[in-house]
Order: structure tokens, then sequence, then C-alpha cells
């Protein structure tokens, strides 16, 4: 018997150690690939050119109409996502904060519009748009982008904003402030950091979301310049280039998700530093 | 706002803060109406169970058959989910329990950085590494011809996906575990994989079962990744290494053109219909268990 459970504990053991670097392995070769592959055809012409025509068949030209599609798409939709996230985690965590009950449902609520998948939201998206009338644009992606990470931001927020103690709102009220003034003024800032760590995660799932803007923002080879034109994107770039039977074309898909990989880890690199630094003394109360 | 005095602030905040929160409150019900009213044309002419049922897709002709793209999805959803949970539940396990303090510190970067790769990159990985492989080793190993595109693949690729998804839900539930109970089985005797094994899986349990749950229904609706890898083809997979079709695929490769056939538009937006209405689903069941797990 006890031969049999030592043995059982070190098999699984060595699974458990397995699994474990096959996580680690894994996220290795799939860094390793995108960087090997796409450094070669990665170039200056790429990143600071929009397409040229024949763009498609190899001839010469780059993505900046997707890059800077995509980052005016992102920050659009961040802004907005912020604008209406911010009072919403604020309002659950101070208004209604003695009643339990309706903070879960909201919270509830919300963690169920997290799991929609993004094409649901592009599908809903599209169709609000042939109901109000607006063509593809940068202004439609915005909008459908903006539903689909409305709940990460909140949530993220509310993560923050729920581990202010309520001493320190407590403080705020004993010194006259009324109940916006300490939501703004107190709470923001005391979770600063987590703010932050929110909208950046934000953005990061809005640059690198295809399916939402798939049938919103449209594509062109243009740069975007009117929140009524359509908008190129990223994704769907190495989407499209990927598509394409040319071999010079392929490889600049290489280059073009090398492109969108960084800039996804420098944001997550920002947040992990912004987080580091801006993190307020810890209050006891 | 400051040529405003403190008490008409306060009321433009708090409009402000209701406005929104009614906004996000009422979302889900908009999505689900506006899907619904979107799909109704295509209700009202077929029965559901025509629709579900039934194998023929030729928008064209009007015959309007989702289920390939059913079988399709369930295949490489539930492949995915056989492949993500062992290695999620041994990996937690072992962060939490087997190894110091700085390795967590190790992998929660790890597990970001893989939560936060946008998943085209993860199609043009598959297309560039899942792929080759199955057509080049896996395939001829197991004695099939098969070009690489196909369920397997999506199903791999989907794995990796969801795989920090999942793994961050459970290496939390293993950590909120008291201490004390640990303690006490191990204080009785028990060897760490007893206690293991019996207590803290025990306890974990309807955690562990809700963090598959949401897995699931992400996999389930995940698009572009397994549109990329899957291979597009119309017909009922007959192995895993014959290519599918999946729902989300279905509405993403579809879009140009739905509005130059009949009821091609409400037929896209019944599949999508279908998807809120599972990850609805989906994540209200599991929520009930994620209940039952913060209650004992």
């Amino acid at each position: 018997m006890k031969l049999r459970q030592k043995v059982e504990e070190s098999i699984f053991k060595v699974l458990m150690i397995l699994a474990t670097y096959f996580i680690l392995a894994v996220l290795g070769i799939i860094i390793y690939s995108i960087f090997e592959k796409g450094i070669k055809s990665l170039s200056w012409e790429m990143i600071s050119q929009i397409p040229k025509g024949g763009y498609y068949y190899g001839k010469g030209g780059g993505i900046l109409n997707a890059i800077l599609g995509s980052l005016s798409l992102a920050f659009g939709s961040t802004v907005l996502a912020f604008i209406i996230g911010l009072p919403v985690a604020l309002y659950i965590n101070v208004f209604l904060i003695r009643k339990k009950k309706l903070v879960m449902l909201i919270r509830f609520l919300l963690d169920l519009v997290w799991g929609i998948p993004s094409i649901v939201y592009g599908a809903f998206g599209f169709s609000l748009m042939i109901m109000i009338g607006l063509q593809t644009s940068l202004l439609a992606g915005i909008i459908t982008v903006t539903l689909f990470i409305l709940p990460i931001m909140i949530r993220s927020m509310d993560e923050i904003l729920r581990t202010v103690p309520i001493g320190l709102s407590e403080a705020s009220y004993s010194l006259g402030s009324n109940k916006s003034e300490t939501a703004f003024k107190i709470f923001t800032r005391q979770s600063i950091s987590g703010i932050i760590t929110a909208i950046l995660l934000s953005f990061g799932r809005a640059i690198g979301d295809a399916a939402s803007v798939l049938f919103t923002a449209g594509y062109t080879d243009n740069l975007p310049n009117s929140f009524l034109e359509p908008v190129a994107t990223l994704p769907l770039s190495i989407f499209f280039q990927l598509a394409s039977p040319v071999p010079e074309v392929q490889d600049r898909a290489y280059a073009s998700a090398l492109v969108l990989t960084l800039i996804i880890l420098i944001v997550s690199l920002f947040s992990r530093g912004i987080g580091k630094r801006y993190h307020k003394t810890k209050i006891n109360f | 706002m400051y040529f405003l005095n403190r008490k008409q602030r306060h009321t433009v905040n708090y409009t402000w803060m209701i406005v929104s929160l009614l906004l996000i409150a009422l979302m889900p019900f908009f999505l689900f109406l506006g899907l619904y009213l979107k799909s109704f044309y295509l209700l009202h002419d077929f029965s559901l169970s025509e629709l579900l049922f039934s194998e023929v897709w030729k928008p064209s002709a009007g015959k309007f058959g989702f289920y390939p793209f059913i079988v399709g999805s369930i295949w490489v959803t539930l492949i995915a989910m056989l492949i993500a949970a062992p290695v999620c539940l041994l990996a937690a396990i072992y962060v939490t329990q087997y190894t110091r303090k700085y390795f967590l510190r190790i992998m929660h970067p790890a597990i970001d950085i893989l939560a936060g790769i946008p998943s085209v990159v993860y199609g043009l990985w598959g297309i560039l590494v899942i792929v080759p492989m199955i057509s080049r080793y896996i395939g001829p190993f197991m004695g099939i011809k098969t070009m690489g595109y196909s369920i397997l693949a999506a199903a791999i690729v989907l794995a990796i996906m969801i795989i920090p998804f999942i793994l961050n839900i459970i290496i939390e539930i293993f950590r909120s575990i008291p201490v004390e109970l640990k303690e006490a089985s191990l204080s009785l005797g028990a060897t760490q994989w007893q206690t293991i094994k019996k207590v803290m899986m025990r306890k974990a349990l309807p955690g562990i079962i809700a963090a598959l749950g949401f897995g699931l229904a992400r996999a389930f609706g995940e698009t572009m990744a397994v549109l990329m890898v899957v291979g597009n083809v119309v017909k009922l997979p007959k192995s895993v290494f014959d290519a599918g079709y999946t729902l989300p695929a279905l509405i993403a490769n579809n879009y140009g053109e739905m509005l130059s056939i009949p009821k091609y538009d409400s037929a896209l937006m019944f599949a999508a219909f279908l998807l809120l209405i599972v990850s609805l689903f989906f994540n209200l069941v599991m929520h009930f268990f994620i209940e039952r797990y913060n209650k004992y």
C-alpha cells in the first residue's frame, strides 16, 4: 500500500512538472517562431508606408494604414469605454456598498457579458449599424469594440476599487465631502495604478481582436482620416495577407504579426511597470 | 465642471453614473433581443429542429442546415478541452502546492502574455507550426493522409489559447483554499499527495468545474484562430483529421456576401444568436458552481 501511494505520487508529480513546463515551452515556441519568421521581412518600409499598388501581389509598400488604424480604433474605444466604465465601477463601490445583493447581481451580469464571444459583438454591431444607417467605418468599429471591452474594463477596475478600505471613505465623509466627491477624488486616487492597468488591459484587448471589427470597421489601404470612413486594422491585415498565395505577401503577414505582438507586449510591460510605480502606500484602518 | 456648485456637480456625476450603469445592465438584453429579431425571419420560415439538424447548407437555394457547423464546433471545443483540462489542472496543482512562491512570480507573467496574444497571431502560429506538424508527422504516423488543416489542428491551437484562461482561475481557486484545511489533513497523518487528492480536490471541485465551463464557453465562441486552421469545409467530419467548419467561422467567412442572398444575413445572425445562447447558458450554470464553491 505504501509503495503504491509513493509510486502514484511520483507519477503525478512528473506529470505535473511536464504540464507546467509544457505551458512555458509553448509560450517560448510561440514567441520564438513569431520573432524568427517576422524579423526577416520586417523593414522600415513595412512600418512607415501605406500599401502601394499591387502590394497584395508582392509589390512595395507597408502596413502603416493598419498600424495607425488599429491604434486609433483601440484608442478611441478605450477612451469611450473609460468614460462609460469608470462611473459604473465607482457607482458599484461607493453608492451601492451597502446593497450586497444588487452589487452581486451587477457583477454577475458583467461576468455574463464578459463571456460573450467577440464575433457575437461583431454581428450585433453590424445589425446596429444597419439599423442606424451607418457604413462600415472607424466610428462603427469603435462602438462595437467599446461594447466588447466595457465588461473587461469595468470588472478590472471594480476588482481594484473594492479593495479600497471602508475607513478611507468614512474619513472622507466625516470631513464633509459627498458621495460623488468621495468617488471621483478619493477612490480614483487611491486606486490609480489599478485603473491604469485596467485601461491598458482593455487597450490590449481592443487592438488584438479581429472578429468584432471584421464586420464593422471594414478595410482600406488609406490612412484613417475620418470617423465615417472604413479603417484598416492590424489583425485583419495579417489575416488578409496570410490568405494571399504569394510568398512575399505571406512573409509580410509574419512581419505584421510581429508588429502586433510587439505592441501588445509593450502595452503589457507598461501596465506592469505602472502598476508597481504608482502603487500608493497601503493604508490600514 | 468648476462653474457648477458642489450640489450640481454631484447631480451631474450621479446622472452620468446611473446612465452608464443602465447601459451596461441592459446590454445583455439588447444583444439577445437584437440578434433574436434579426434571426426571426429565418425562424419564421423554418422550424428550429430543421435548422439545427439538417445537413444541407446551400444558402443560394434557400437551404440552411446548421448541423455540420454545430457538430464541427462541438468537436473542436471538446477536443480542445480534453487537451487543456488535464494540463491546466496538473500545472495549477504543481504551481500552488509543490513550488515556492517565486515560481508563481515567473508563471504569472507567462500566463498573462499567453492570454494577451491576439487570436490572429495564434492562428498564424497554428499555420506555421501545428498544421505542418499534423500533415508531416502526426497524420503519417497514424497512417492517414491529411492536409493538416483539420479539426485536430483547430483543437490544439484552441487548447493553447484557453489554457491561460482556465489556469488562472484554477490557480486562484487553489490559492483561496484555507491553509487550515490542508494542515488538519497533514496533521492526521495524510501524505501531501493524499491531502491534495482527497481534501483539496474535493474542496476545489465546484471551482474547477466552473473554470472548465468558462473555458469551454470561451472556446466555443473563438473565431479567428479556428477559422484559420480548421479548413472550412462544409461537411460532417468523420475523423479529427478531416477539415471542418465551426459556427463562428461561418459568420466571419461569409459576412461579405450575406446581403446579396435573401435570408442569408438572417441565417448568420441566427448563428450568432446560437453562440450567444450557448455562451450565456454556460456562464450562468458555471456561476452557480462558483457560488457553491464560495459557500462551503
